[in-house]
C-alpha cells in the first residue's frame, strides 16, 4: 500500500509565477525548493516520559544563477507577495533585466510516501509504550544499569523542487528512529552504551524490528565497558566489524569524492580518475535508492532522481558525487547527489548511502589471522580534512586482538588515519555485508541523514589514540 | 506576513490563551540574515533570508507539553498551543516541573543594540567577501586559491512572556566574517581557517583574520606524524574553549541529577589545578555570549563553577534547581525551538601573566595543539574519557618548532582538570562568546607512529 497525495505542496501556477519573478532581473536559471516538515519527538527519561515536542516548518527557498553566481532567498511566507520578495532578492545577483520566455512545467509535482504507516495517524500512547517497553528492557538486562535515556523521533518531510528547465518533481520523505543510551555505574565510574534503529519508513519499522532486543544491546555494551583497559597508543591493525565500519570509508573517501570540494583544490582525490586509488578489493558505492536506508530519498533536494554511483571499482577511482552546479559547469549529468538541511540552505553536493561491497573472506578468518591488533564492533562518528586525507573516527565498542582472538574490552578514543593511505592499506574484506545505523553527516553547517555500510574487513594499520603504551 | 506584529504584544496575546490551571511560557522571534561568498575574484553566492519561530510550553499540574513552528502566521500559532496541550497529557506528572517565576535578580541592563550592521549595502558586504579572498592570495605565494571566503551577519528580535509574570524582549545583531586558505607545495595540500565575529562591521579584526589562517594553512606545510609519547600538550584558546565547554556541560544540573556527570560528587572538592579558575559570565558586554536574561527571562548573572580548582557550584534552570532544592542559577539555555536545558552563555578562564611565548618557554617541551578534529566521536562526557585527533607544531627548547598531524591526544576530562600546569596571559573573546586563554596540561597521551 502507498499514499499519494492529491495536489502540489504548492500551486503549479504559481510556481510558474515565482519562476518568472525569479528571472525577471536577466537571471539564466531559476529554481523554487518548497518544504513542509512536520516532526515529533518523546525522550523518556529517569523512567518516565519527560516531554512530547512536536514541530512545523514550511517555507520556500528561491535560487538564482547567472554565470557562476547564485542568488539564493528564503521566506517563511508562501503567499505570492512573500514568494516574489524572495524570487526578487535572489534575483538581485543578476544585473539588468530581460524578456522572461513562459515556463513549461513537467510532471505532476505528487510524490508517494515513504511510509506504510504514517507515524502521524498513530495514537502517542502506542509511542508511550514503545518507550516504557525499551526502557524497561534495558533496565532488566544488568542490575549496573543506572540510567537509560530513549527517545523515540519521527519526521515527515514534503519536497516539492521546480526549476526553468521545466522539472516539476516532489518527494514525501518519512523517516521514524527509536534510539536508546544506557548508563551503567561500577567501580571505576561511569560507562555508556548506545544503538539506534531507523529507516526510510513510516510506524511500520516497529513491526520489523525487535526494540526490546536493541535495548538488551545497547545495556550489553556498557557492561562490558565497565571492565574496559585504556585502549593501545599507536599504530596496529584494525579489524572493523560489518556494519558501521562504513563512516570509516564515508571519512576516509567520501567528503573527498565530493564534487565541489575537489573543484576547489580541497581534496586529495583530485584529478585522481583512472587511477589505483585503494586496495584492488575496495569497491565504494554511494546509493540513494537503496531500499529503506537513512540515507534513501528518491529524488535529491534540486529534484534530480537518486541512483546508484560506482565511485571506486576494484580500487580504481571511476567517478565523483554531482550536484547541479557543479556537473552543469563540467558539462555531465548530474548523480542525485545535491541535498540540503532545509528550505533555508543551498544545496550541495552531499552522499545518501555510501558503502563498500562485498569481498570474499569469512569474518572468523580475517580475526584469527590477526596475531595483535584492534576489534573494532561499533563505531562513534568522524570528520576528515579533505585537503590532507587526515580523518578521525570513534570505536565506542572495541576489543583487543590478541594471537588471532578477540580479548579485553577496551575504553573509548578515536583512531586516525590518512584516507589515500588506509584506502591501499584494505588487507582483507569479509563476505558479511550490513548496513550500520543511520547517522547525520554535517558539512558546513548543514546536517543531513546518511547511510553507511561495510563488511567485517582489516586495515594493515591504522593510529589507536588510546592512553595505554 | 507578521511584519507589523511587536513581539511582546503576540506573546502577551497567546499567553493571555492560557485555561485555568495552565501555566504558558511563549517564545517568539524574527530573524534576517545575509551571508555573501566569494571565489575568484568575484561574488559566489549571496544568501538572505528571513526566518520566524514560536515556541509554546504548558504545564498542567507538573505535566509538560511543547510544540514549535517555523511561522508566527495566526492560523499556525493557533495549531501549535493546541499541539502543546496535546503533547503534555503524555509525559509523565513530576511535582518540579513549571515555568520559572521573577525571582528577583536584577538584570545586568546591558546595551547590546548596535545597528551599525543593517547600514551595511550588499555591495560593502561583497566587496568585503572579495576583499578577503584577494589578501589571502596575496599573503603569501603558497597560498594557490581560497576554498571559502564568506561574509555574514544577522539580526535578530526576541519576546518571552508566561503567566508566571515573566516578560521580556531583546533584539540584536552581529556579524561575522570566514576564511579558508589552501596552501601547496610540492604534492602536499593544506587547508587553513579563521574567523571572527562581533557586533559592529568595525569590530572584526580582518588582518588578524587573514594572517591566522593564511599561517594556519602554510605552517602546517611538511607536517609529519608524532612518535608516541606522553607529553605536556599545549591547547590554543579555542581548543581549550572546546574542552572546557564539554566540561562545563558535564557540570550542569541536568547531568548531575540524572547520573550522567563524572563530577556529580564532587562538589566543594579539588577537582583541578589550583590555578584553575572557571566562571560563566553573561554579564561582561565584551563577550558575543553576553545577555540581559537567560532563556527563561531571569537575569543573567555571573557564576563561578570552578575557583581555584574547587569546585563551587553546579549551574542550574529553575526545573533543575527545584530538583535539588536550589534556585536557578540563571543558566536556561534555549532558542524558540526548543525547551529550556541548562548551560553556559558565555564561558571564561581566569588569565595567567605573560603572553604566548612564554608559556612556550615555561613548558619547554611538548606540543601546541591549534586544532582538534573529532570531538563529537571522541569525548565521552559521562565517562569522562576522551581520545580526538590532534594537528598543531612541536615545542621544543622552549619555543614553535616543526608542524605535526595525523595525531590524536588522549586522557580523561577529570585528569586534565588536575594535570593543568600553566595557564596563558593571552585571553581573547572568541566568537562562540567564551574567553579563553592558552593551557597547558602535562601527561598527556599523544599518539602517532
Amino acid at each position: 500500500m502507498s499514499m499519494k497525495a492529491v495536489s502540489p505542496l504548492l500551486d503549479r501556477n504559481l510556481v510558474q509565477d515565482t519562476l518568472s519573478e525569479a528571472m525577471s532581473n536577466g537571471g539564466e536559471w531559476a529554481e523554487i525548493f518548497v518544504e513542509d516538515r512536520q516532526s515529533a519527538s518523546a525522550d523518556f527519561d529517569e523512567g518516565r516520559v519527560e516531554a512530547m515536542v512536536s514541530s512545523r516548518d514550511l517555507g520556500a527557498g528561491i535560487r538564482v544563477t547567472v554565470g557562476d553566481i547564485t542568488g539564493f532567498a528564503h521566506t517563511s511566507d508562501l503567499t505570492t507577495n512573500g514568494l516574489f520578495e524572495a524570487a526578487q532578492a535572489a534575483a538581485s545577483v543578476a544585473k539588468g533585466g530581460s524578456q522572461v520566455k513562459p515556463i513549461a512545467l513537467g510532471g505532476d509535482g505528487l510524490a508517494e510516501s515513504s511510509a506504510r504507516i504514517l507515524p502521524e495517524s498513530v495514537s502517542k500512547t502506542r509511542k508511550v509504550e514503545l518507550l516504557e517497553q525499551t526502557n524497561a528492557a534495558a533496565r532488566a538486562e544488568n542490575a549496573a544499569i543506572s540510567q537509560v535515556n530513549v527517545r523515540y523521533s519521527e519526521g515527515r518531510r514534503r519536497i516539492l523542487v521546480a526549476n526553468t528547465d521545466g522539472l516539476f518533481n516532489a518527494d514525501d520523505q518519512t523517516r521514524t528512529l527509536l534510539s536508546v543510551n544506557c548508563v551503567a555505574t561500577g567501580d571505576q565510574g561511569l560507562q555508556t552504551g548506545r544503538e539506534t534503529l531507523g529507516y526510510t519508513v513510516g510506524f511500520e519499522l516497529f513491526e520489523e524490528h525487535d526494540v526490546e532486543a536493541m535495548a538488551r544491546r545497547a545495556a550489553a555494551r556498557a557492561i562490558t565497558k565497565l571492565a574496559a583497559r585504556p585502549a593501545p597508543s599507536g599504530q596496529l591493525p584494525v579489524v572493523i566489524e560489518r556494519g558501521g565500519g562504513g563512516v570509516l570509508f564515508h571519512e576516509a573517501c567520501g567528503h573527498g569524492l565530493e564534487a565541489d570540494l575537489v573543484n576547489k583544490g580541497a581534496s586529495v582525490f583530485r584529478d585522481r580518475v583512472g587511477e589505483l586509488v585503494a586496495a584492488p578489493s575496495v569497491t565504494l558505492v554511494d546509493d540513494g535508492t537503496m531500499g529503506v536506508e537513512w540515507g534513501t530519498v528518491a529524488i535529491d533536494d534540486e529534484g534530480c532522481l537518486t541512483q546508484r554511483n560506482v565511485l571506486i571499482e576494484d580500487g580504481i577511482l571511476t567517478d565523483y558525487m554531482w550536484d547541479h552546479l557543479r556537473s552543469r559547469s563540467a558539462g555531465r549529468p548530474a548523480s542525485g547527489n545535491g541535498r540540503r538541511q532545509s528550505y533555508q540552505h543551498l544545496p550541495m553536493v552531499r552522499m545518501t548511502n555510501t558503502f563498500v561491497t562485498n569481498g570474499e573472506a569469512e569474518p572468523k578468518d580475517i580475526v584469527s589471522d590477526t596475531k595483535n591488533g584492534v576489534y573494532v564492533a561499533q563505531l562513534g562518528g568522524g570528520q576528515v580534512n579533505t585537503a590532507t586525507g587526515d580523518f578521525v573516527f570513534g570505536m565506542t565498542e572495541a576489543y583487543l586482538i590478541e594471537n588471532g582472538e578477540i580479548t579485553v574490552p577496551l575504553r573509548e578514543g578515536n583512531l586516525i588515519g590518512n584516507g589515500p593511505e588506509v584506502l591501499q592499506n584494505i588487507e582483507v574484506i569479509g563476505n558479511d555485508f550490513a548496513m550500520g545505523s543511520p547517522g547525520t553527516c554535517g558539512k558546513d553547517g548543514q546536517g543531513v541523514p546518511v547511510g553507511d555500510g561495510q563488511p567485517t574487513l582489516r586495515v594493515a594499520a591504522l593510529t589507536i589514540g588510546g592512553t595505554a603504551s | 506576513m507578521s511584519d507589523s506584529i511587536e513581539l511582546p504584544d503576540l506573546a502577551d496575546e497567546l499567553v493571555s490563551l492560557a485555561r485555568e490551571n495552565e501555566q504558558i511560557e511563549v517564545c517568539v522571534s524574527r530573524n534576517r540574515s545575509t551571508t555573501v561568498k566569494a571565489y575568484s575574484g568575484e561574488v559566489e553566492s549571496v544568501r538572505s533570508g528571513k526566518s520566524e519561530a514560536v515556541g509554546i510550553r504548558i504545564i498542567v499540574d507538573g505535566q509538560q507539553g511543547f510544540a514549535t513552528a517555523g511561522s508566527l502566521d495566526h492560523r499556525v500559532l493557533s495549531q501549535v498551543v493546541e499541539e502543546a496541550r496535546g503533547n503534555l497529557q503524555f509525559a509523565e506528572s513530576d511535582p518540579h516541573q513549571g515555568i520559572a517565576s521573577p525571582d528577583g535578580v536584577d538584570s545586568p541592563n546591558l546595551d547590546l543594540v548596535d545597528p551599525a550592521v543593517l547600514h551595511m549595502s550588499e555591495d560593502q558586504k561583497s566587496s568585503l567577501a572579495i576583499e578577503l579572498e584577494r589578501r589571502c592570495l596575496s599573503a603569501d605565494p603558497r597560498v594557490s586559491s581560497v576554498r571559502s571566503a564568506a561574509w555574514s551577519d544577522g539580526w535578530g528580535e526576541f519576546a518571552l512572556a508566561s503567566t508566571t509574570g515573566i516578560s521580556i524582549y531583546s533584539e540584536g545583531g552581529s556579524c561575522s566574517v570566514g576564511v579558508q586558505p589552501l596552501a601547496v607545495e610540492g604534492n602536499e595540500t593544506q587547508i587553513g581557517y579563521a574567523g571572527d565575529a562581533a557586533r559592529r562591521p568595525d569590530s572584526l579584526d580582518i588582518d588578524r583574520v587573514i594572517e591566522e589562517a593564511v599561517q594556519g594553512a602554510t605552517g602546517m606545510l611538511g607536517a609529519k606524524k608524532p612518535v608516541s609519547e606522553r607529553l605536556t600538550v599545549v591547547l590554543e584558546p579555542g581548543v581549550a574553549a572546546a574542552f572546557l565547554g564539554i566540561i562545563a556541560g558535564a557540570l550542569t544540573g541536568d547531568r548531575v541529577i540524572k547520573g550522567r556527570s563524572p563530577f556529580a560528587e564532587r562538589l566543594g572538592e579539588q577537582v583541578g589545578a589550583s590555578i584553575l579558575t572557571l566562571f560563566d559570565d553573561p554579564t561582561n558586554i565584551n563577550s558575543l555570549g553576553a545577555d540581559n536574561h537567560d532563556g527563561e527571562g531571569l537575569a543573567a548573572r555571573k557564576n563561578m563553577i570552578i575557583e581555584k580548582g574547587v569546585l563551587s557550584q553546579f549551574l542550574h534552570n529553575s526545573y533543575t534547581g527545584r530538583r535539588v532544592g536550589a534556585s536557578s542559577t540563571g543558566s536556561a539555555v534555549r532558542g524558540a525551538r526548543s525547551t529550556p536545558s541548562v548551560g553556559v552563555h558565555a564561558l571564561c578562564l581566569e588569565p595567567g601573566t605573560g603572553d604566548r611565548a612564554t608559556l612556550f618557554e615555561e613548558v619547554v617541551s611538548g606540543i601546541f595543539v591549534r586544532g582538534v578534529n573529532g570531538l563529537h566521536s571522541g569525548v565521552n562526557p559521562v565517562s569522562g574519557d576522551f581520545s580526538v585527533g590532534a594537528y598543531g607544531h612541536k615545542i621544543r627548547d622552549g619555543a614553535l618548532a616543526e608542524p605535526f598531524s595525523e595525531a590524536t591526544i588522549a586522557s580523561t576530562l577529570q585528569r586534565m582538570l588536575l594535570d593543568v600546569v600553566a595557564i596563558g596571559g593571552d585571553f581573547e573573546f572568541l566568537p562562540s562568546g567564551s574567553g579563553m586563554t592558552s593551557i597547558a596540561i602535562e601527561d598527556v597521551a599523544l599518539s602517532g607512529m
